[in-house]
């Protein structure tokens, strides 16, 4: 039986899920439990929430400082009518101030089974990912692994691979912090392409070995769920 | 913070701030209509005080984008050290990347020391003509965390603009955060009485980073911050060994390039995805270093030419080469020639 997962995108200045799954436009609606989320399929088994389901203007900034999105985090957390849900993933944007927090805060009463921390390998993003460990740990928030993105990209025509965005990062960050390591995913034009225009690439592609990189993550972090 | 009183409600958001006497935190407040009222709401005088520091400054410089990762703090790395190439040039990079401060390690001085002197904090000096100021250099080790809500990171961004002795500067960049939020909005504040030229946008060529350039550019509207131009990084990527050229971030919308167009706003370039780039950055080297003296000298000339095409009102202005050295040249020096020519 498939997962009933609900996705809360709490990056209220650049809220990118909307279109990654295609569902720009919808309002909203009310419901006597709160605020209905927005379900990406038929089966009602992908719900989501984001702030851009509450702007007129696709366009419009939001510019907002840190007590106003604050504010209405702990409203989607407490006035989203999820329903049963087998799964919560919570988007952030990149950070370790009021969004976050605000994610922490609002959770904790519920359990927070953990945190993925996504990096690329270059030093330059370890750098801050370190920083993102050191808030999960002194939040209280287990960490259930790194995942290295952006890893590698092989050439379609040739099958050269190129480290655009060097290499080992990710593994070497894990190491250096006692995390584990879930895995890398590739740069891979299909990938990108399938989340401008909001298709599911895991569909569509299920022999790449972008695929098998994703849902081998995917694996490994269902097996902690159930462990945990 | 100075505007939180100690008998404040946790998370007030301060007695100057915008939303006093409005967030969710001030209910119960014995303050909150007076807050609310914004008689508590006097205009901050740091405000003065920082247009009176930085009247030394003859341009300053702020670097956006509204998406995170695509190369805002590389860019603006870049362009302190082609800005600081001249050495009769006075540069300083301000990183008011609170969370994630990644310059001190880009300009290759991580691990150095901020000294407090008479006159304020002296920031570090990359070369003579080179100055850079980060939170990363307060910090002891490299797995601190700043876990800073608005309030505290707005008073460290005050004092970043106030408190550091910049002494005479010919650019001042300013490198932000991704967003729309606490950062942008004090730098904008407390620049309002200094003059910020402008800001330079930093997108990628697909729409779910231009969707959130788009907000970027509103946030600049709604501030009166004028837009000095795009740049479009990670524009395509040429095999080594076959040649062929992959769109990894695909302009599935038109890119920068039709986002430009239709904005109205100058296009300083595309510069394609280079292993190098990410390679001197970790390495703390200036990409420009990488380059030899004829690539250099033809890209030079080449901005030359790109920056007069501005100038007579041609607002689309791209150069595509997969050569990316000679593009970034070309964006550095059209930038460089657009703040001379107080285009914006």
């Amino acid at each position: 039986a498939a997962a009933s997962v609900g996705i809360l995108d709490v990056d209220l200045c650049g809220p990118s899920i909307p279109r990654m799954l295609r569902v720009c436009r919808p309002e909203v609606h009310q419901c006597e439990a709160g605020w209905v989320p927005v379900y990406t399929d038929q089966q009602q088994n992908l719900a989501l929430m984001s702030i851009g389901f509450l702007l007129e203007d696709p366009d419009e900034a939001v510019v907002w400082r840190g007590p106003k999105k604050t504010a209405l985090i702990g409203q989607f957390v407490r006035d989203v009518a999820w329903g049963e849900l087998d799964i919560l993933l919570v988007d952030t944007p990149p950070g370790t101030s009021d969004e976050h927090l605000a994610v922490v805060e609002n959770l904790r009463k519920h359990k927070i089974d953990g945190a993925v921390l996504v990096t690329t390998p270059q030093a330059v993003s370890t750098g801050d990912v370190r920083r993102e460990i050191t808030f999960c740990k002194k939040t209280g928030v287990q960490i259930l692994g790194l995942i290295e993105n952006m890893s590698g990209f092989v050439c379609p025509h040739c099958s050269e691979c190129s480290n655009i965005f060097s290499k080992g990062g990710g593994e070497e960050l894990a190491k250096l912090t006692g995390s584990e390591f879930l895995g890398s995913v590739p740069l891979d034009p299909l990938l990108t392409h399938s989340l401008e225009e909001g298709s599911n690439f895991l569909q569509a592609f299920p022999e790449s070995a972008t695929f098998s990189a994703i849902n081998n993550i995917a694996q490994k972090l269902l097996l902690h769920m159930k462990d945990g | 913070m100075a505007d939180v009183p100690s008998d404040a409600p946790q998370h007030c958001p301060g007695t100057s701030s915008e939303q006093a006497g409005k967030t969710s935190a001030c209910q119960g407040c014995p303050n909150q209509s007076l807050c609310a009222s914004g008689a508590a709401k006097a205009p901050d005088p740091a405000i003065e005080e920082i247009k009176v520091k930085l009247a030394t400054v003859k341009h300053k410089i702020v670097v956006l984008s509204g998406k995170g990762g695509v190369g805002k703090s590389t860019f603006s790395a870049n362009l302190a050290h082609a800005l600081a190439s001249d050495a009769s040039t006075e540069v300083a990079l301000l990183d008011v990347d609170i969370c994630g401060p990644s310059v001190p390690k880009i300009m290759g001085v991580e691990g150095e020391q901020v000294h407090q002197s008479g006159s304020g904090w002296s920031p570090v000096y990359v070369e003579d003509n080179l100055a850079v100021m980060s939170i990363g250099f307060l910090l002891g080790s490299p797995d601190d965390a700043v876990i800073w809500r608005g309030p505290k990171k707005n008073g460290m961004i005050k004092q970043f603009l106030r408190d550091v002795d910049w002494g005479e500067l010919d650019y001042l960049i300013v490198d932000t955060p991704p967003g729309t939020s606490d950062e942008h909005l004090s730098v904008v504040q407390y620049l309002s009485a200094a003059r910020i030229d402008g800001a330079v946008i930093i997108t990628t060529p697909q729409e779910v980073s231009l969707q959130d350039v788009r907000k970027e550019i509103r946030f600049c509207q709604k501030v009166n911050l004028p837009v000095i131009g795009v740049v479009e990084n990670m524009s395509g990527f040429e095999c080594p060994k076959c040649k062929n050229t992959s769109q990894i971030f695909p302009p599935t919308t038109g890119g920068a390039e039709r986002m430009c167009e239709e904005l109205g706003l100058p296009l300083l370039g595309k510069v394609p995805l280079d292993p190098r780039i990410g390679k001197n950055c970790d390495e703390g080297k200036s990409f420009l270093s990488e380059v030899p003296d004829s690539a250099a000298a033809l890209a030079y000339q080449d901005a030359h030419f790109a920056s007069r095409t501005v100038n007579t009102r041609i607002n689309v202005l791209f150069i595509t080469d997969q050569n990316s050295v000679h593009v970034y040249f070309i964006i550095l020096w059209s930038l460089q020639d657009l703040l001379k020519n107080n285009v914006a």
